[in-house]
């Protein structure tokens, strides 16, 4: 059994029981981030904020929203709109954070890409970022049904139709994952219950996940400098704070941290109180019929570029390069081929893919946006190519560099 | 030696309980998720086709999903290819185009512009003619003709009659 001494302090008592200190330990005081890296990435602690600001507002939701075809319209634009005390102020936080969380999640995903932080030993930080990004885009695409509005309702019959997987016409897959011919009734409720209950819990393992991941090979660093972890922290502990290259979690660097959280809070309040209409679509203030498609169909902003991936092709070519775009992302550590891990600005070609990666995937999501009309459709199918084309390139131009 | 082989046994014995039990719960999920009865009952609808006006489309609602028809005027009958001539439903003389109005692409609803641009989907620009047929791509082929009987002057959609067989055995509609 083990050994027990009379506690002397509260802390202490809880120390032999809960092991708090070794916690605190490894979670924060001895957890050793490097010091030479800019606000970028401070993103991942925007996102906790962000993740634990649309938990918060959606318990507040959750409490007057209907899961009924007849009513949940209603309960969030009346009930919670205009009853439920605050009820606007909990429902903008969540539509604001649900697209903002994703303007975060983009950042953090090419900051990634650019310093190379994906690569030699980092890669599972990397997969399991992605794979939460799968999360969440289950999670928007769940939440975008709720409200039962016209785009929620073709939202989520043109998405269900993906998985019929064009000509191979598997409607019984469909119509199982809607529970009946078209969204109604058993679809609503379930995709309710996969919004509230089992993405967010498969997106909290997932955020551990992706923090143990981070754990052993710790965080890159804006020079690719390879740190000698275990000799700076030693460095650290016994004095010598200025000579060593890492420093603390907490408290010192989450100083840092919370420095750029509060900025960006003053931005979100910001859009939350004057600007939330952003996250509104005009066309979900009707409620949703059955018989009557609006005039243009067209994602949140997040998914407009690999929705225009789909679009130009014809369906089978169109969903095989859609399924193409949804995974590349997931295998980059195994595309790129250098050992380099340092910021694309040293690198060789690699620099000019990644600033040519952002630049199509911005045009792709402009064109997603528009009509798929003339100009727009053409500038849309050679975008759609150049992305393709890229990420078929990588290989080659990345084992082409040298190394550095 | 012996205790090892004795855990062997009873981690595959365990392992045996668990599949089972795994294939089980796996196929009571799957049946969780099917369509209630309920929701295939009411697949059915019957219309009488008889109070249409020619060249007129009507949206009537089956399974939740629109159903156009439209009853064709003498000269759209004339003018008809073969293959057109195919996909139309004729009831005591009448001919009539039926199809769910969705989009053969994702699932819209095109809207009608008349005999002579047919139907024109907006989300994705897919085109189809007056009797149903793709004239411009994405659509991977024409509108699904319902499965439908005929019944005197009445049609009972959600019950495949013979004519509605036939079409599907000749590839006309899935």
């Amino acid at each position: 059994m083990a050994h027990f001494t009379k506690a002397t302090s509260v802390k202490d008592w809880l120390n032999q029981r809960l092991a708090i200190e070794k916690v605190e330990k490894v979670m924060a005081s001895e957890y050793w981030i490097p010091k030479n890296i800019n606000f970028l990435w401070a993103m991942g602690m925007v996102l906790v904020i962000t993740f634990v600001l649309l938990l918060v507002s959606g318990i507040f939701l959750l409490m007057y929203y209907q899961p009924s075809v007849g009513m949940a319209f209603d309960s969030v634009n009346y009930t919670i709109m205009r009853e439920v005390g605050f009820g606007w102020l909990w429902r903008h936080v969540h539509g604001v954070a649900a697209s903002v969380v994703f303007l975060i999640i983009y950042i953090h995903m090419f900051t990634g890409i650019y310093y190379g932080s994906y690569k030699k030993g980092r890669e599972m930080i990397w997969i399991s970022g992605m794979l939460l990004f799968i999360a969440f885009s289950t999670e928007a695409f769940s939440g975008y049904m709720l409200p039962w509005g016209q785009m929620s309702y073709w939202a989520g019959m043109v998405i269900t139709n993906l998985f019929s997987g064009g000509s191979l016409h598997a409607d019984g897959l469909v119509e199982w994952i809607r529970g009946d011919y078209v969204p109604a009734q058993a679809f609503l409720t379930r995709f309710f219950m996969l919004h509230v209950l089992l993405v967010p819990i498969a997106i909290m393992g997932l955020i551990g996940l992706h923090f143990a991941a981070l754990r052993i090979p710790h965080v890159n660093n804006q020079d690719g400098d390879e740190i000698d972890f275990e000799a700076e922290s030693k460095k650290y502990l016994d004095g010598d704070k200025a000579g060593s290259k890492v420093m603390r979690f907490a408290n010192d660097f989450m100083s840092k941290d919370m420095m750029v959280v509060g900025v960006y809070l003053v931005f979100f309040f910001y859009l939350v109180f004057y600007n939330y209409g952003f996250a509104m679509d005009p066309v979900n203030f009707d409620p949703a019929d059955g018989l009557k498609t609006p005039a243009h169909i067209y994602p949140e902003w997040y998914f407009l570029w690999s929705y225009e991936i789909l679009r130009p092709f014809n369906i089978d070519l169109g969903l095989a390069l859609f399924g193409f775009a949804q995974v590349i992302f997931v295998f980059l550590p195994f595309l790129d081929r250098s050992p380099n891990s340092v910021p694309a600005s040293r690198r060789g070609a690699f620099k000019y893919w990644f600033w040519g990666m952002l630049i199509v995937m911005i045009v792709l999501t402009a064109m997603g946006k528009l009509p798929p009309e003339g100009m727009f459709s053409t500038i849309g199918l050679v975008a759609a190519i150049i992305f393709i084309a890229m990420w078929i390139a990588l290989p080659i131009i990345t084992s082409l560099e040298k190394k550095l | 030696m012996e205790s090892n082989s004795r855990r062997g046994f009873m981690g595959k014995a365990f392992g045996a309980v668990a599949a089972v039990g795994a294939v089980g719960s796996l196929v009571a999920m799957k049946s969780s998720w099917d369509p209630l009865p309920s929701v295939k009952a009411a697949g059915f609808t019957t219309l009488d086709m008889s109070t249409y006006e020619e060249n007129e489309l009507i949206t009537e609602k089956w399974r939740g999903k629109p159903i156009f028809v439209l009853k064709k005027t003498a000269a759209m009958v004339a003018s008809q290819t073969d293959a057109q001539k195919e996909r139309d439903v004729v009831v005591d003389g009448m001919h009539f185009m039926l199809a769910i109005g969705l989009c053969t692409h994702l699932g819209c609803i095109p809207a009608y512009k008349g005999e002579k641009d047919g139907f024109l989907c907006a989300c994705h620009g897919g085109q189809f003619d007056w009797a149903g047929a793709v004239t411009k791509v994405p659509p991977p082929r024409g509108f699904d003709i319902p499965p439908f009987k005929i019944d005197g002057n009445k049609l009972v959609l959600g019950e495949a009659g013979p004519e509605y067989t036939k079409m599907k055995e000749t590839g006309i509609t899935l």
